[in-house]
């Protein structure tokens, strides 16, 4: 499953699910920080929720707290996949 | 004992958005409730809330929110000189102070004490849900913080950056009433210079109607007549009511305008029957006794009573056996009316909102009345205001008062003895 899993999929999926939990779409890009967004740790666990839900990917708590930007979180799926 | 007032009130209720819209519907004779229940059909949590709050929010939390921006506003904090607005301004509560208003005193010496009855019940239901229909580890990380019953008084001192004590009452449906007095007692005891207080509640789910109507305790008529020999159980409805209370001299001292004095409050137990009041008011009235000491006045000085009056065949005889014994042979010269008839039963909202209910109408010198209340039950022959509201027939030259009853499945009975100016 993994392997057809591509770089702009889960870009799409942490972008619709960082506006779902409220953030400017606008503001969301790559570099963009969780601070900045307003995004903290109970969205982290939101976010969370939903790759596992849609790749049957665990992330760790301890994993996601060191997880300070949208492209930090893209890498982190990208390598649990 | 330093006196404590009323600044600013907010609501959201059946009859609409605002303190405002509460206190002219109610006095006007208009009834919120529709197809058997009291919903808020008005209320829309984005039109004070950003979304990212909104869906941090079960609805007993949005409803809070609301109502406290009203009241916040409504009390002139942030305002600069002035001391005060009038009705609803929609403004938004920011996180963590944000957006929040400026407070006219320290942040540690602002707290919050909210009453609920069950809290987020629907976000329970739905967690609930999930769990059965997908599994555990489909339920959502929010389920905690937007259920439990302090949820709402947490984000009110989120929002407006309230740092002094916050926490949440509960004593089913006195819990708006229990709130307002644990925060009279702490600004008596001068552990705050201000306090928001009031009540939420967002029960209109098929949990609670089935759990209630297992009870017989809703009316299957649908119909909110309190007093009435045809009355068959109460309407249930949803809400929030909040109240910004500072200590006197502090008010006095920033310029506020003062809506009101919370005088006095007592609270009691029945100790009897966890759904069942004491059939001749004993418990009741003697909540009602000690708001009045509690206040420092006799009964003969009550123009007004604002009863719990929920339209229960069981409530509305004990508490007119309560008045009665409290009030003595006053009871029969005084008007005596139900907010839940115009509304019906906000539950854990109820007290706070019906406190500001009384408020306003002492404000305005009017008893509002009792709706749907035609055939008055036998042996209940209060003046129950029927049909249209009435102007107190009170001494000009003196503020005045009324009592304000909240009564709670648990034998929990509260009371507050308000004045206006």
């Amino acid at each position: 499953m993994s392997t057809t899993i591509t770089e702009e999929q889960i870009e799409k999926l942490v972008i619709e699910s960082l506006a779902t939990f409220g953030a400017d779409p606008d503001d969301i890009t790559r570099d963009a920080t969780f601070e900045a967004l307003d995004i903290d740790s109970l969205d982290l666990a939101e976010l969370s929720q939903i790759v596992n839900e849609q790749y049957g990917v665990e992330l760790k708590g301890s994993d996601v707290a060191e997880v300070k930007t949208v492209d930090d979180a893209m890498k982190l799926i990208a390598e649990r996949l | 004992m330093e006196r404590v007032v009323v600044t600013g009130v907010g609501a959201v209720t059946p009859l609409g958005v605002g303190a405002r819209a509460l206190h002219e519907r109610w006095s006007a004779g208009v009834c919120g409730i529709s197809g058997g229940e009291g919903a808020c059909a008005d209320f829309n949590p984005t039109d004070f809330l950003s979304a990212k709050e909104a869906r941090r929010a079960d609805r007993f939390t949005q409803l809070a929110l609301a109502a406290c921006a009203e009241a916040i506003a409504d009390a002139g904090w942030g305002d600069g000189a002035d001391g005060g607005g009038a009705g609803a301004s929609g403004a938004r509560g920011g996180r963590a102070g944000a957006e929040a208003r400026e407070l006219p005193y320290a942040p540690e010496r602002v707290g919050c004490v909210l009453g609920t009855g069950v809290g987020g019940i629907a976000t329970l239901t739905g967690g609930q849900d999930t769990l059965r229909e997908r599994g555990g580890e489909y339920v959502s990380p929010l389920s905690v913080p937007l259920m439990m019953s302090n949820a709402a008084a947490g984000a009110l001192s989120m929002a407006h950056g309230l740092r002094g004590p916050s926490f949440a009452v509960s004593s089913a449906c006195a819990s708006g009433a229990h709130a307002i007095g644990s925060a009279l007692r702490m600004l008596q005891h001068g552990e705050a210079d201000a306090v928001v207080a009031g009540g939420s509640e967002a029960g209109l789910t098929p949990l609670a109607r089935a759990a209630f109507s297992a009870l017989d305790a809703l009316s299957t008529s649908g119909v909110s007549r309190p007093f009435d020999a045809r009355r068959d159980g109460f309407v249930m409805g949803e809400g929030a009511a909040v109240l910004v209370l500072e200590r006197a001299d502090a008010a006095s001292a920033r310029g506020a305008r003062v809506l009101g004095t919370i005088r006095g409050y007592g609270a009691s137990s029945d100790a009897h029957h966890i759904t069942a009041p004491r059939e001749d008011g004993l418990g009741q009235a003697g909540a009602m006794r000690a708001a009045l000491a509690d206040a420092g006045v006799e009964p003969e000085d009550i123009d007004y009573v604002n009863a719990h009056g929920t339209s229960t065949p069981l409530n509305d005889r004990a508490e007119t056996h309560a008045i009665k014994l409290a009030l003595g042979e006053h009871a029969q010269r005084i008007p005596v009316s139900s907010t839940k008839s115009a509304i019906g039963h906000l539950l854990g909202a109820a007290g706070a909102v019906e406190a500001v209910a009384t408020l306003l109408a002492l404000r305005d010198r009017i008893a509002p009345p009792t709706l749907g209340l035609s055939e008055p039950d036998e042996g209940l022959d209060l003046d129950y205001v029927p049909d249209t509201a009435r102007p107190l027939s009170h001494n000009g030259d003196r503020p005045a008062l009324a009592l304000s009853n909240s009564f709670g499945f648990g034998g929990h009975n509260a009371v507050l003895c308000l004045e206006a100016p």
